[in-house]
């Protein structure tokens, strides 16, 4: 019996041993080099894991795997990005089993980047070739401006617009803002009228840094050395300033965002507009039902007169994963999800996306008139703010950081302590302190 | 004589008695309250179409319309949502299962033998309680990955199977309810060891084993972080993991935010009924060491 119980021990410290030598044999990956990875065909039929948290991605895979017998393509699912299948990717990249396609966001791609999480696809053949099919700032936020590196292919895209009920403004005699200034002057005649204009939503950092990003300004960039965090750029402090004007003189809720009691906000009238992405659509829809017809969706407002600057929201790419055995046959599968158009269509049926590419706006889901919207063909707005976002916007290597300690100073700015630009002033130390934790190398 | 005087002194001040007692009330009323109102708010939720969720009383019903949403449930993407509460039910049932008889055979072991080593071998399973899962989901993976059984079955059953709170459970009881003496007698009349364990100690630790198996059929059901790294393959996953998936997709889908919700009250039924049939095998067997 002892001797029995004396084995089960050692197996005990076997098993953590394994799980020692697993932990340090992940840490010691290669240095990122800058030269793109080789990329050849593998022999015989190959199959590929892609792992998506969009809904419905079976089905695009599907025609594939009919057209491809010898590259077949397995889907496979997860939460969204932040909500654990990031973590997961890395994880799968350290224990050397990660899926060989992984759907990441932009502002998550320079964290992969960063950590070589994702294989530079360049020399794989067509995809430098395909650059020109795609929307310029797309195709930036996947290259990093790096000569011949190419991370993900670009899917899909959250240009912004401005949301509003087209039957409350022409009620109220308000014409619809096309500057920040008039906007804040409608706020205020709204706010008589016993609404708010909109909701500024303290968790939604990605959708500030749109606002941001229309504004012309930039929260990163990396000079090829370092990185210079500038979260309290101008541009960034004019546009936080900008809202807590807003916030202090009450013409804005403050609910939280993506609740029944958000919804409810614009189901009941009480909020007029929403500054959002292409895919916003479908979030009124469904969280409004009460008010269709109502809203109609115009340009985002303007820091400038006369400018036509359109924010982003969203968007993410096709990248192949550190590990894949397959890097060939992975890249031609993400250059065909997100080029042909049988697949942007299916994409676009399943789970709304939005594509990247410059013709993705043809797509018979985007020609048509919404009744949702008085029968405006919202998707034309859309298209022409695509092409109006800023190429040069860059994220930063530690976003999910980022969005965590800004969205706290937002919510104390929100319940009174502190400001917006507090918020961001703190958030600048914070990034900074977290990258040279992490031995990213930063400017101070 | 003391007694007498505190009687008195009771029952001349009811108001103080009355008082406590509706205070005690009071606090057991809130905290059913508490209790209650979410699930509460979850079936009636789930009874509302659409429309009717966002703009009719949280807490009370609209259009009745509970069977359409679930017909609408097991429609959407094939039953999905039923393969993952069967995964649920193999997961936990059977786990919790497994669980129980090794947590059970341990724990009688170390209660009835004596052999070199037994203090330390429980003491390191007392360690194990202390140690959350999640911290070792972990390591789990990394060595589920070195034997590339990860995104299996037997990623997520395997680790469900040990119970370092059920070896100390059983243990306990064990020393207390089966009497050495029996034991001796079950060996003199020639019985073997395991025979003995299966046909004389189970029977007295059944209180113990329901109370093991409730306790791990529980921690297995809401077991969330193991599941969400082990696996991919959406059709292994368990419920509470698909629920969540579903949920991060709202954005995309907003329809799917009903199903989250139908599918988060089907979910809580086979806790239920799990509870409320084993409840009966364990008070009837408390009730059973108490006559003893």
């Amino acid at each position: 019996m002892a001797n029995r119980i004396a084995r089960a021990g050692g197996a005990l410290v076997l098993v953590s041993a394994l799980a020692l030598s697993a932990c340090s044999t992940g840490a010691g990956t290669d240095g990122g080099t800058d030269a793109a990875d080789a990329c050849t065909p593998s022999e015989g039929p190959v199959t590929l894991d892609f792992t998506t948290w969009l809904p419905g991605m079976e089905d695009a895979a599907a025609i594939w795997n009919e057209k491809n017998p010898d590259i077949q393509v397995k889907v496979q699912t997860g939460p969204n990005g932040l909500g654990g299948t990031y973590k997961n990717f890395f994880n799968q990249i350290e224990a050397g089993n990660a899926p060989d396609l992984g759907h990441i966001e932009y502002d998550a791609l320079p964290n992969f980047r960063v950590q070589d999480g994702v294989v530079n696809i360049a020399d794989c053949a067509g995809v430098m070739d395909a650059q020109d099919q795609f929307i310029d700032w797309t195709w930036s936020q996947v290259t990093f401006g790096e000569e011949d590196a190419v991370y993900a292919i670009p899917q899909d895209t959250g240009p912004e617009a401005l949301f509003y009920r087209a039957d409350l403004f022409e009620k109220a005699g308000i014409p619809i803002p096309t500057t920040w200034d008039e906007y804040a002057e409608a706020a205020k005649t709204i706010r008589e009228e016993g609404g708010y204009i909109t909701n500024f939503s303290q968790s939604d950092i990605n959708a500030f840094a749109g606002l941001v990003w229309q504004a012309d300004g930039q929260w990163f960039e990396n000079d090829g050395e370092a990185w210079n965090v500038t979260l309290d750029s101008p541009e960034s402090i004019m546009v936080a300033d900008y809202w807590q004007g807003l916030l202090d003189d009450d013409l804005v809720a403050t609910l939280p965002a993506w609740t029944d009691e958000w919804n409810n906000g614009y189901n009941s009238g009480d909020v007029w507009t929403w500054v959002s992405a292409v895919w916003g659509a479908n979030s009124i829809m469904s969280g409004a039902p009460d008010t269709a017809g109502n809203w109609a969706v115009a340009p985002m407002p303007q820091w400038n007169e006369g400018d036509s600057a359109a924010g982003n929201w969203g968007g993410s790419g096709t990248a192949v994963l550190k590990g894949s055995e397959h890097p060939y046959e992975a890249a031609q599968f993400a250059l065909w999800l997100n080029t042909d158009p049988e697949a942007l269509a299916s994409m676009n049926k399943t789970a709304n996306i939005y594509p990247a590419t410059k013709t993705g706006g043809d797509l018979p889901a985007f020609s048509e008139g919404l009744d949702f919207f008085g029968g405006q063909n919202i998707y034309d707005v859309f298209a022409a703010a695509g092409a109006e976002v800023n190429p040069d916007f860059t994220w930063g290597p530690t976003m999910t950081q980022v969005y965590t300690d800004v969205a706290d100073g937002f919510s104390g700015a929100i319940s009174g302590s502190g400001t917006l630009t507090d918020a961001l002033t703190d958030g600048q130390q914070k990034t900074i302190d977290a990258m040279k934790a992490a031995a990213i190398a930063v400017n101070e | 004589m003391s007694a007498t005087t505190t009687r008195v002194k009771k029952n001349h001040g009811p108001r103080e008695s009355l008082f406590s007692r509706a205070g005690a009330m009071l606090v057991m009323a809130i905290c059913t309250f508490y209790f209650l109102v979410p699930i509460w708010w979850l079936f009636v939720a789930a009874t509302k179409d659409r429309a009717d969720f966002t703009t009719s009383a949280p807490l009370w019903f609209a259009d009745f319309n509970l069977v359409e949403n679930i017909v609408n449930l097991a429609n959407y993407r094939d039953g999905l949502f039923f393969q993952w509460m069967l995964n649920s039910i193999l997961y936990a049932g059977a786990g919790a299962a497994v669980a129980t008889l090794f947590a059970t055979m341990m724990g009688y072991a170390l209660a009835k033998y004596d052999f070199r080593g037994r203090e330390t071998l429980f003491n390191v399973v007392l360690g194990g309680v202390l140690v959350p899962a999640t911290a070792l989901a972990l390591p789990l993976f990394l060595v589920f990955s070195q034997v590339g059984a990860t995104n299996t079955f037997w990623s997520v059953f395997l680790p469900s199977i040990v119970s370092p709170f059920g070896v100390y459970l059983a243990r306990i009881y064990a020393t207390s309810s089966v009497p050495d003496e029996l034991v001796e007698a079950a060996r003199i009349d020639g019985s073997g060891e395991v025979r003995t364990f299966f046909t004389v100690a189970t029977r007295l630790m059944t209180p113990a084993m329901v109370t093991i198996f409730l306790f791990q059929f529980v921690t297995i059901w809401n077991n969330f972080f193991l599941p969400l790294i082990m696996l991919r393959d959406e059709k292994l996953f368990p419920v509470t993991l698909g629920l969540y998936i579903w949920n991060s997709q709202v954005n995309q889908i907003p329809e799917i935010r009903a199903y989250v919700i139908i599918g988060a009250l089907l979910s809580i039924i086979p806790l239920i009924i799990a509870f409320l049939s084993l409840q009966r095998f364990w008070r009837s067997g408390l009730g059973t060491g108490a006559l003893k």
